[in-house]
């Protein structure tokens, strides 16, 4: 029985709140991976990124990444938190916890996870300058298409 | 059917949502744009370029071939930037 949590919403999030809560006092856990993902300032200055979203298809696509995740690598649970709304530079966006018994695992799925959430999920991020200029959305990355790439050779994608 | 609307699709549209009553020979989402896109000004300038336009029907991601005829939400938006 694989853990998997998945969340979007507004609050921000303790990392160490969710570590404590996908260890819950397990003895076969050898392997914990914790990323966050960050809001970066920019020149010109952000105010803030507002982070759009697709409620209901944001949480299945989330859910459905972390659920094929589990069936690549023997994992024992994943975490995955992904905020929305104004989110100001320094602050947190997202969260990924992987947990197994061997590292390989645990990096290889992590990875796997934010690949795949970052062009699958229904997000949107659109900058705020703070002299209130006008904000202009954020361009997707070729890079982040290209990252896809590394986890095809091995099996198809998802449908 | 319920259209919906997100990003920079939905300021161009102007709305975030809208009821639709499609005629019938409207069959996929590619027809589909085609019909908003002949609607207005805003929804040509929506889907001027229509590589970079991402659809779903019912909350799952669909191609431009995909059969709308049974969908109850299609979704319209720019590719994902999250993360």
């Amino acid at each position: 029985m694989v853990a998997l949590k998945v969340s979007v919403q507004l609050e921000d999030f303790s990392a160490q709140e969710e570590e404590k809560c996908l260890l819950s006092d397990r003895r076969d856990i050898g392997a914990l991976i914790s990323f966050i993902g960050l809001c970066r300032d920019e020149e010109p200055p952000l105010s803030a990124l507002e982070l759009e979203h697709y409620p209901g298809m944001a949480e299945a696509e989330i859910a459905a990444v972390a659920k094929e995740a589990s069936l690549r690598w023997p994992i024992f649970g994943a975490t995955i938190i992904h905020r929305y709304g104004m989110i100001k530079p320094g602050a947190q966006i997202v969260l990924t916890l992987v947990a197994a018994a061997h590292r390989e695992a645990a990096f290889a799925s992590a990875q796997f996870i934010m690949d795949y959430l970052k062009t699958r999920a229904p997000f949107w991020k659109k900058r705020h300058f703070s002299d209130g200029t006008e904000g202009d959305w954020v361009a997707p990355k070729i890079e982040d298409d290209l990252a896809l790439d590394r986890w095809l050779e091995t099996k198809p994608p998802l449908p | 059917m319920k259209a919906v609307y997100f990003a920079w699709v939905r300021e161009r549209i102007g709305l975030a949502e809208e009821e639709l009553s499609l005629p019938e020979e409207v069959k996929t989402v590619s027809e589909l744009v085609d019909w908003l896109v002949a609607r207005g000004e805003g929804y040509a300038l929506a889907f001027e370029n229509r590589q970079s336009i991402r659809a779903a029907i019912d909350k799952r991601h669909a191609s431009a071939h995909s059969l709308i005829a049974s969908a109850r939400e299609i979704a319209f938006f720019p590719p994902m930037t999250g993360g």
